[in-house]
């Protein structure tokens, strides 16, 4: 017995899709709206995308290298927070701003946590949140906004709508993108080219993205104040950070439930709180605090939602009493 | 009604066109024979033979140990050299009858009957019995036991196992390309037990030429069905092809009988027939020799006790440097160490693999994709409940339907982590359920 082969567990063949190549996958959907917020915002939104990938990704390194870890940048996650966070950023904002986001993004809301898959929020969004409470003139000032015609007086479409100003919005233009706004949200075509892509490889489905943009248009068409009108919803649907929030966003793996019912509860939960954040709260904004929030309630959804197993009947009512 | 598939599932490369279309080839074995007494799931076999008996093929040389147990066979004529224990594929050391073959296999006679259907339902069961015949598609549950459910007229389904999931596996496939009406005659057997049952071949859709040929050989008979299934795995696996068949769902605490079916893989509802009808015990197998370093992938009808070197050698042995030979298929067949055991009734494959994918990715974290999730066949959580089986949280694992795993590898085959999950969720299950074994004796 001594020239013993080789043993180990079954299965013994596995699937080509790795960590790696998903957060690949999620880099090349991001792609389309990535250059559209270069086209549209000019340079500078370049280089602060630039910026904010290198600092992620400078910091997860460091971060391992100090405390002697593993090395887990080539896992690409670093990559996607870098450019998930500068997309969230007005073109306008400083450059240390976009190094000093990624530092917080990474360190503080994904290593303190204890690295990918342990984080509680989505490290770009939480990232985001502390910028715009501590830089709240920077991070919410779109009035720079190259190249085109401004017919929006420095505002974003929703701020504008909010303002009572429904009729000045165009709403083609809002489709396409070329209004002001972060430099990754504005292009709804250039967001949904890179979900079908998602949906195409089997990395998001349309649980969360499908039951989050129904539920808030529900909700929108309910309590928005315009009625069944169209020009009110498609705006509310295209504007602002919905579809970038919507299905890259709250797609996250980490941040979302595992469970299928959990996706769907988290799903509507996302609805109705971005409704409510845009039609009743200060702010013409709301997807980004409503997927932090909600990223928080996770376990207790998954809590709920364990799925029966295969072949388990429900349990019956008499059942209980006569435990009792 | 069933759908005709099932939800969860993943679709590995099946590999079946390596050994597809290579006809069955006898395999005569030479020299040393190897018989464990313990082949199937439940008591082991008694020996009755002795050291130095002369014994002929076909004859028992060990009696079932108990109700639920089943008799050996020897597939060949020669001398009893030794009964000691001995490895088995699975690694254990088991009590074995060796047997030095004479080279001319000098069989027993058998006891064929004219008319199947003049047998009685006990003598059927008898004659399945007697022959040894245990579930071949690897659990190797005694089949004259599936076949005595408490209430025969309860049984509204037979349903033959024909999916043949496991990727790279082509012997079932050869057998219903080349003998159909023998897996017919077979379930004619079986349905003519059970007063309510209807027959019905449960087939992969991928392969159509067996769907065709079923159905052309049960024309006329009406109490025979062919159900096509999606191509999917684990199709074939039991609470699976029940649901996919019926509609009907079954949980780790029941039996299929309790919803009223019976189910049995290819190769055992031929030996059925081959019991029943000529008499003959289980003394062979369809093996696939397969996988990308074999030289020439081959199916095989074995004589049970041949090792798998010697089998392995008469196919031309291997290309190069293997890094894994699996008995069985890359989803659920288990990792030889050993080349130099005996194949037993539930041998079906050697898998000559070119690389050990189960080792040579490194372990991430998990991110929570949920891909094990989607992938479960039996709607469980794999992430969570290998997390609680590596954090020994017991309890946890049990409420979160641990126990209901059916240790098909669909998770771990689809984790971008290349977590373990099959192996933590089987290991923990394993624990658990001989703790509870344990309790219960205590009692």
């Amino acid at each position: 017995m001594s020239d013993l082969l080789n043993v180990t567990s079954s299965p013994h063949v596995r699937a080509k899709d790795d960590t790696q190549r998903i957060m690949l996958y999620v880099i090349i959907a991001l792609l389309p709206a990535t250059c559209f917020g270069i086209y549209n915002f000019g340079w500078k939104a370049a280089l602060l995308i630039v910026l904010t990938v290198a600092s992620c990704v400078g910091s997860e390194w460091a971060w391992n290298k100090l405390l002697h870890k593993k090395d887990t940048v080539k896992d690409l996650s670093a990559v996607v927070t870098g450019l998930l966070l500068a997309l969230n950023f007005p073109s306008s904002i400083p450059w240390w701003m976009a190094i000093l986001g990624g530092v917080f993004a990474i360190i503080v809301v994904k290593m303190f946590f204890g690295g990918l898959g342990q984080n509680i929020m989505n490290p770009a969004l939480g990232a985001r949140a502390f910028l715009v409470i501590s830089f709240a003139g920077y991070m919410t000032d779109f009035s720079e906004y190259p190249g085109f015609v401004d017919t929006f007086g420095g505002a974003t479409p929703l701020a504008t709508i909010k303002a009572g100003g429904l009729a000045q919005v165009d709403i083609l233009r809002m489709i396409i993108g070329t209004t002001p706004g972060t430099i990754g949200e504005t292009s709804m075509i250039a967001l949904v080219v890179g979900a079908m892509f998602l949906i195409l490889m089997g990395v998001i489905d349309l649980r969360i993205p499908g039951t989050y943009i129904l539920t808030f248009a529900i909700f929108v068409l309910l309590f928005g104040g315009y009625g069944f009108n169209m020009d009110y919803l498609v705006s509310q649907l295209a504007g602002g950070g919905l579809m970038l929030g919507a299905f890259f966003m709250a797609t996250d793996y980490v941040t979302s439930p595992i469970t299928p019912t959990g996706k769907i509860i988290y799903g509507i939960i996302l609805g109705l709180l971005t409704g409510v954040f845009r039609i009743f709260g200060g702010s013409a904004e709301g997807v980004s605090y409503a997927i932090i929030f909600t990223n928080l309630l996770v376990p207790l959804i998954e809590k709920w939602t364990v799925p029966r197993a295969f072949g388990i009947a429900p349990v019956k009512k008499e059942v209980k009493t006569d435990e009792k | 009604m069933g759908i005709g598939t099932f939800k969860g599932g993943v679709h590995p490369y099946d590999g079946k066109e390596l050994a597809k279309n290579e006809p069955i080839v006898e395999l005569k074995p030479t020299g040393e024979m190897v018989f464990p007494v313990s082949q199937h799931i439940g008591a082991p076999a008694t020996p009755v033979v002795s050291v130095g008996d002369s014994v002929l093929r076909g004859q028992k040389i060990a009696e079932a140990g108990g109700f639920v147990s089943a008799p050996v066979f020897s597939s060949v004529s020669g001398t009893v050299k030794a009964i000691e224990p001995r490895r088995v594929a699975t690694g254990d050391m088991v009590m074995s009858i060796v047997i030095e073959s004479d080279g001319n296999f000098i069989e027993t006679g058998y006891n064929e009957v004219d008319d199947v259907s003049k047998l009685s339902r006990d003598e059927i069961i008898g004659r399945i019995k007697d022959a040894g015949i245990v579930g071949l598609g690897g659990a190797g549950f005694p089949t004259h036991v599936k076949l005595s459910p408490k209430d025969p007229d309860k049984i509204d389904y037979i349903i033959v196992n024909c999916a043949e999931c496991e990727p790279y596996l082509t012997s079932d496939y050869r057998r219903m390309v080349e003998n159909p009406e023998m897996v017919v005659a077979g379930l004619e057997i079986m349905v003519s037990m059970f007063p309510n049952a209807t027959g019905v071949f449960g087939v992969e859709d991928n392969k159509p030429d067996c769907i065709a040929k079923f159905n052309e050989l049960i024309k006329d008979k009406p109490r025979l069905k062919v159900q096509p299934l999606l191509t999917k795995y684990p199709q074939g696996g039991e609470r699976q092809l029940i649901h996919a068949v019926t509609g009907r769902d079954l949980n780790s605490k029941m039996l299929p009988a309790d919803v009223g079916c019976i189910v049995d893989n290819v190769e055992t509802v031929c030996s059925i027939y081959m019991a029943v009808k000529q008499g003959k015990p289980l003394m062979h197998q369809i093996f696939t020799v397969t996988g990308d370093m074999a030289k020439k992938p081959c199916n095989y009808l074995i004589y049970l006790g041949t090792s798998y070197k010697e089998i392995l050698e008469a196919a031309g042995g291997v290309k190069g440097d293997v890094a894994k030979y699996v008995s069985g298929g890359p989803m659920m067949g288990f990792a030889l160490f050993d080349l130099d055991v005996p194949t037993t009734k539930t041998a079906s494959a050697i898998l000559c693999m070119s690389k050990d994918e189960a080792s040579m990715y490194e372990t991430t974290a998990c991110i929570n994709c949920g891909r094990c999730v989607e992938a479960c066949p039996e709607n469980l959580i794999p992430s969570r409940l290998a997390d609680y089986a590596e954090h020994g949280q017991d309890e946890e694992f049990e409420k979160w339907y641990g126990l209901e795993c059916i240790e098909c590898g669909s998770c771990s085959y689809g984790c971008p982590a290349r977590r373990h999950l099959a192996q933590a969720i089987r290991t923990k299950k394993k624990t658990i359920l001989a703790a509870k074994r344990a309790a219960a004796a205590k009692k």
